[in-house]
């Protein structure tokens, strides 16, 4: 019994070998890949990859049964002390003036939360790493790409199955580390390496926020475990609206803008779709940035405690999504328009998570990984068709070609824009529902912001397969002539990730339509208990209780917003169709022919990265001045040549002019006075005495014979 | 006869005395300077045997210390004559000369 009991235990216990497998991968490319060979590379990486997948299976299902006995606690497996140590020898004064160990585990957590982040991180990954076996094939620094993207495994593992936010943020600086590697991956292009930089700039703005808030909390609950600080936070020793509690969530949720893309950190995002295409799939759309939403999900506890951030979440989520999807219109590079989406979409689930409805969130975060990865390699799959051509006005026509590539990007199409019964209906459907009822309707103007987003979303995405699928061929000759379907390591990950867009909504099957939302329900020991607390401690303990009826009762506006959603989605694949079914070679766009100013400057996004080249990064002058980075550099390089160096000039001048004097003091003064005049003097006076002395021996005997004589006649005749 | 009396001794040894004075302050041969030095000495010598002479005549003949000193004074002259012709053979080397108004270092 015990001997079976321990064997169910199995991945549970080496929960630690999840991240370290991939780890093990990109150590060996790191010593080893220059001379591995591409299928070995590939046997490795990918080989670690399916291992972690297989532990991240069995663990969940351990999980499941292990929490059923054991009052769905999380699992918390701690290896060792990693910072300071828990004796009590190297604390730190809280908040409140108690003492604090100083001490952080190299520890892992499991709990529903981070057991869908593992899922879905390990199996995108996984269908992402045999993808980019066909993607890469023909890309030198194969095993290059291979130990990057294991490396970046490793780190999100870490992000997501840490226990404590230190352990986190090693993993969230280890992902934007790798995310920096991958967009410069192509480092002899000029732009590449640019954008790297600049993904890497903008996500540090966000760590700076990020840990910050990180301190708050240890500062004020004097222990960085999540389970520590969740107890604490529900505990009701802290009071709904505590300003500390405030100021942490909001420096949380800078760092969750960093990562996550959204106002007014969004500008790298992008830039990011310089990397190759899998890179974009699995980095820049499907995992690493729902880091920040994952951190914010991970935070509820402390969220639910502070109203003011929480709305700050949602208005950020809200514009986000809409600002996003607007640019998203008319973008022309099949890439941006995914990286524009991806944003709006983030913005979606940030919407969610700031109206409370944590579940949805972390819902559209799993359904979003599907077929935003889907969408990403099948525009991978598009560009390796059209030998490398990424411009969407240079396609057309491809559905006969890329049969596989079509209809699997189809289906992701329906589900992102929210056609039932894809995946992304049901969480989309969710958030905007939780919207509209959250907070007894103050947020219906974000309901609005999200339906016309969602709006937005259909038409940019149905513009997109009817400029690259259908309408009219646009390509050169020679291109057309290469066209061809991917290989099956490229369209098998695509068919399977189609099923899952498919499939993976059906686990949040609304109760309005007859479903039990199972996937909300399995969140419920993450999410439930925090929000339960601040519903007591409003007085609305009742409003909780009626709340589950309520659920299950559903309301008409509820089937009436869902129609109208997906009277949305059906509005904008109709407008799409009708602007781009049959265009040809230099059609125009409709919104460029009806209001060209709205056209140029969504094309131009906004001119966003003009403003902040103007203010924050000064590489344009505002007139005459220069601000920003820049204009601090050129004030500090003014300030350095002319007051820093005055001073020393000024201190040098200064050493120079009192030696002068000095040796001037010193030369007249002091030798000339005090050493030379008394000899000068004894000189002057001895010169009478001196006269006498001829120094001839003759002269001396005379003076002395003389003297003798005149001794002699004075004693004789005295 | 002319009786001698020591009266004519003393004179005859001022006479030398004077003589080697004059010869000590005037010649400029370093050698000729070591002669004169030679006669004043025994210019005293002549005063010492004279002075001697005469006391005999009024302590009788073993009163002779004016004598024994002037034995003295002889060796001694002997000795000076050794070292004041090495320090001319060195001056000699030096400045291939023996002329004393040559010789004029010891002054300021």
């Amino acid at each position: 019994m015990r001997r079976a009991k321990a064997k169910s235990m199995f991945f549970l216990n080496n929960i630690w070998l999840i991240p370290l497998l991939p780890a093990f991968g990109a150590a060996v490319m790191f010593f080893f890949g220059r001379k591995l060979t591409k299928s070995s590379v590939s046997a490795v990486c990918v080989g670690v990859v399916v291992l972690a997948f297989l532990f991240a299976c069995g663990s969940a299902l351990q999980y499941n049964a292990w929490a059923d006995a054991n009052q769905h606690q999380p699992f918390q497996k701690i290896l060792y002390t990693w910072l300071g140590t828990d004796t009590g020898h190297l604390t730190y004064e809280m908040r409140n003036g108690a003492q604090a160990n100083f001490q952080a585990d190299a520890g892992f957590l499991l709990d529903p939360l981070s057991s869908i982040w593992l899922l879905f991180v390990t199996g995108v990954g996984m269908l992402i790493h045999i993808y980019s076996m066909g993607y890469m094939a023909h890309e030198g620094g194969y095993y290059r790409f291979f130990g990057y993207l294991n490396l970046f495994m490793f780190s999100m593992l870490t992000l997501i199955l840490a226990n404590n936010y230190a352990l986190m943020f090693v993993g969230w600086e280890g992902v934007g580390l790798c995310s920096y590697l991958l967009i410069g991956f192509y480092f002899q292009r000029k732009s590449a390496s640019d954008a790297a930089n600049k993904a890497f700039i903008v996500n540090r703005i966000g760590d700076a926020g990020f840990i910050l808030g990180m301190f708050f909390i240890a500062s004020y609950f004097g222990s960085l475990r999540y389970i520590d600080v969740n107890h604490l936070a529900r505990s009701g020793a802290f009071h709904i609206g505590d300003p500390v509690i405030t100021a942490a969530t909001l420096l949380l949720f800078v760092g969750a803008c960093g990562k996550s893309a959204q106002l007014p950190l969004y500008v790298w995002l992008p830039d990011a779709m310089e990397g190759p295409t899998p890179v974009s799939a699995l980095i820049h759309a499907a995992t690493m940035v729902t880091a920040g939403v994952y951190m914010v999900a991970r935070s509820n506890a402390l969220f639910v405690l502070a109203p003011t951030s929480m709305k700050t979440v949602a208005i950020v989520g809200a514009l986000t999504a809409i600002f996003a999807a607007s640019i998203g219109l008319v973008q022309n590079d099949i890439k941006r328009v995914l990286a524009y989406s991806t944003v709006s979409q983030l913005g979606y689930m940030f919407l969610a998570l700031g109206v409370g409805a944590f579940a949805a969130g972390v819902f559209h975060v799993f359904t979003h990984a599907f077929f935003k990865a889907l969408l990403f390699l099948g525009a991978g799959s598009v560009i390796h068709a059209m030998s490398g051509e990424q411009d969407m006005r240079n396609m057309g026509a491809l559905r006969d070609r890329i049969p596989t590539t079509y209809w699997t990007m189809f289906v992701a199409t329906l589900a992102i824009a929210g056609i039932p019964p894809f995946a992304g209906f049901f969480s989309k459907d969710e958030i905007l529902w939780q919207t509209w009822t959250s907070e007894g309707g103050a947020y219906r103007i974000l309901w609005g912001i999200g339906y016309v987003t969602a709006l937005m979303t259909a038409f940019y995405m149905f513009r997109l397969v009817y400029l690259t699928f259908y309408s009219k061929p646009r390509m050169s000759h020679e291109i057309e002539h290469h066209i061809h379907e991917s290989p099956a390591s490229m369209t098998m990950p695509l068919v399977v990730l189609a099923v899952m867009c498919l499939f993976a909504g059906f686990l949040g099957w609304p109760h309005s339509l007859g479903g039990s939302d199972r996937f909300a329900h399995y969140l419920d020991p993450v999410f439930a208990h925090g929000e339960a607390r601040v519903l007591a401690e409003q007085g609305k303990a009742g409003q909780l209780a009626a709340g589950e009826k309520e659920e299950e009762k559903t309301s008409p506006v509820e089937y009436l917003l869902m129609f109208l959603s997906v009277g949305a989605a059906g509005v904008g694949w109709w407008m799409a169709g009708r602007a781009y079914t049959n265009a040809d070679k230099g059609y125009t766009e409709p919104l460029a022919a009806a209001a060209p100013p709205v056209y140029d400057l969504l094309l131009n996004k906004y001119y966003v990265d003009e403003g902040y080249d103007y203010v924050f990064t000064g590489r344009r002058k505002l007139g005459k001045v220069r601000l920003g980075a820049m204009g601090l550099g050129e004030a500090s390089s003014w300030f350095d040549a002319h007051v820093i160096d005055g001073a020393v000039n000024a201190a040098g001048w200064m050493t120079r002019l009192t030696a002068t004097i000095s040796s001037w003091w010193d030369k007249w003064i002091i030798d000339g006075i005090g050493v030379n005049g008394p000899a000068i003097l004894a000189r002057v006076l001895s010169y009478p005495a001196r006269l006498l002395e001829w120094g001839l021996v003759q002269w001396y005997a005379l003076v002395m014979t003389t003297g003798l004589v005149g001794f002699v006649f004075y004693y004789v005749y005295h | 006869m002319l009786d001698i009396s020591t009266l004519h001794y003393l004179v005859l040894g001022a006479a030398l005395f004077l003589l080697g004075v004059i010869g000590v302050l005037t010649r400029r041969n370093v050698v000729i300077v070591l002669m004169s030095i030679e006669l004043i000495l025994n210019a005293v010598n002549l005063n010492l045997v004279a002075f001697s002479r005469y006391w005999q005549g009024i302590h009788g003949p073993s009163a002779l210390q004016g004598q024994v000193f002037a034995i003295f004074i002889i060796t001694d002259a002997a000795a000076e004559a050794a070292v004041g012709l090495g320090i001319l053979i060195a001056f000699f080397r030096n400045k291939e000369t023996v002329n004393v108004d040559e010789v004029n270092l010891l002054k300021w």
